[in-house]
């Protein structure tokens, strides 16, 4: 027995292993941010953050360090424990998240085999953080922002719940990796199409990003469930909600983009390499519908939910089950 | 006919297709944004900036004290004092423009007869107190001493349409 399989041994390589998926992913939330306003200047045909640092490249670093320095300012009527503990759900469940995502095959902290439920579960709990902020706050705008977005979410997850089902059906199995893995033919965006636009709509409801971002509504409600946060605590939240993006991201490439798999078997060597690539793909898309799109009014955003994209993804769900079963293509357990 | 185009249209996100296929066209056009302390953009000759008393070549100044600015000054912003010099003419012993109260709508330039006080194309005279804004004669003219080139270029390409 080596020393890697004592305790001891294990619990320094799953902090480790922890450590080296962890920092890569906030130094990509500090880039995704300076990857939104140059993407948002560039459509804006603006020049974005160019002054700090070589073609404004500090900028991120810049930001935090001016947000450690603010005060902390806790509302008097808010309750405090709640008020601070809110931020730290959010951006905890933004971490925890990503124990179970292959990066490449067999790269996965944890390789559980109910992967896609862990994943759907932690994302429904990021409601709470929202929730709990609005309601800590004792204020009404910060209210109004956290109904919003619970509502939201809420509706959302159950169309996005039957499109994980149909590819759950064309792959046989809930472990991430085995998902990536059957796709090695044909990446699931492909027969599933439909499916994949309803789940990327969906997505950008989940993660309240625009045009779905009534939840934070700077016209409307100033700045949403954070209205009442500074300094660190808002440092937190921007930080939970920027990873919650890249999640949701790598959640899509595993499902529809193949995950570390290259185009028609391409250098599969660089693994890790492909998978970054296609989350970037992803995220570029999420700026890019932002930098497109208006606002959803309230009804609308519900209307969509409810009455489009549940039927469809019932009737989708339908059809894709029976069409696996007409053409035994259905993965049988193993 | 025309109900089946919309929804298949719908149904095919043509519209937001579009507006994304715009949006990507816009990400790679060349930026308009200029790099402005470095770069700047072009002025009007009849840009209204910061004001300046002017001389004439010999290095006298025009200023004859007529007063008409003073009075004009919508904002009354200007404040002259005036009495005869020892050789006999009229000038000015006061003249001063708060840069907080003017508006910067140009008829004190409009109505002097002499072309003594213009407003130049210097934009950039922010100062960190109030008071380095209380500008007097002195301030004044040494802005006309130091402008006066462009001031004079300004005037004779403005000139054709006064």
């Amino acid at each position: 027995m080596s020393f890697w399989q004592t305790p001891l041994g294990d619990l320094i390589l799953i902090v480790g292993e922890t450590l080296a998926l962890l920092v890569p992913v906030l130094i990509m939330v500090a880039y995704l941010t300076y990857a939104e306003r140059k993407v948002l200047a560039a459509i804006q045909v603006r020049k974005g953050p160019n002054v700090v640092g070589p073609f404004g490249l500090w900028q991120p670093f810049a930001d935090a360090i001016k947000m450690l320095m603010k005060e902390t300012i806790i509302p008097s009527g808010a309750n405090r424990f709640l008020f601070l503990i809110a931020p730290l759900i959010t951006f905890g469940l933004a971490m925890i998240a990503w124990a179970v995502i292959p990066v490449n095959a067999g790269w996965a902290i944890s390789n559980i085999n109910v992967g896609v439920l862990y994943l759907f579960a932690i994302s429904s709990l990021g409601v709470y953080g929202i929730i709990v902020a609005g309601w800590a706050s004792n204020s009404k705008y910060a209210f109004l922002g956290a109904m919003r977005s619970a509502a939201q979410m809420v509706s959302y997850e159950v169309s996005m719940g039957f499109v994980i089902v149909s590819v759950l059906l064309c792959a046989g199995s809930l472990n991430l990796s085995q998902i990536v893995l059957a796709q090695r033919q044909l990446w699931f965006f492909i027969p599933l199409f439909p499916m994949f636009i309803v789940f990327f709509v969906s997505v950008l409801a989940e993660t309240n990003r625009s045009p779905f971002d009534l939840p934070e509504g700077e016209s409307e409600i100033v700045a949403g469930f954070f209205v009442e946060y500074s300094s660190l605590s808002f440092g937190l939240f921007f930080l939970g909600e920027y990873a919650n993006m890249i999640l949701m991201s790598a959640l899509t490439t595993i499902l529809f983009l193949g995950g570390w798999l290259g185009p028609f078997g391409l250098w599969p060597a660089i693994g890790p390499i492909w998978f970054i690539l296609k989350v970037c793909f992803c995220l570029f898309v999420f700026i890019w519908v932002r930098g497109t799109f208006p606002r959803y009014r309230y009804d609308q955003l519900m209307r969509l939910g409810w009455k489009v994209f549940l039927p469809a993804s019932l009737g989708w769900l339908v059809v894709t089950a029976g069409g696996l079963l007409a053409t035994g293509f259905l993965p049988t357990p193993a | 006919m025309a109900v089946l185009d919309r929804t298949a249209r719908s149904l095919i996100l043509a519209e937001l297709a579009e507006g994304l296929w715009l949006t990507l066209r816009y990400f790679f056009r060349p930026k308009a944004t200029i790099n402005y302390p470095y770069e700047k953009g072009p002025l009007s000759p009849r840009f209204k900036g910061e004001h300046a008393l002017r001389r004439y070549p010999n290095g006298e100044e025009r200023c004859i004290a007529c007063k008409l600015c003073e009075a004009i000054c919508p904002a009354q912003a200007i404040t002259i004092e005036a009495e005869p010099r020892a050789d006999g003419s009229r000038r000015t012993t006061r003249y001063d423009i708060d840069m907080t109260k003017c508006i910067y709508c140009g008829l004190c330039e409009e109505s002097c007869p002499v072309d003594a006080i213009v407003e130049g194309p210097n934009f950039e005279f922010a100062a960190e107190t109030r008071e380095e804004l209380f500008y007097d004669k002195a301030k004044l003219l040494e802005n006309g001493d130091r402008w006066e080139d462009e001031i004079a270029r300004r005037l004779e390409i403005d000139a054709p349409y006064r």
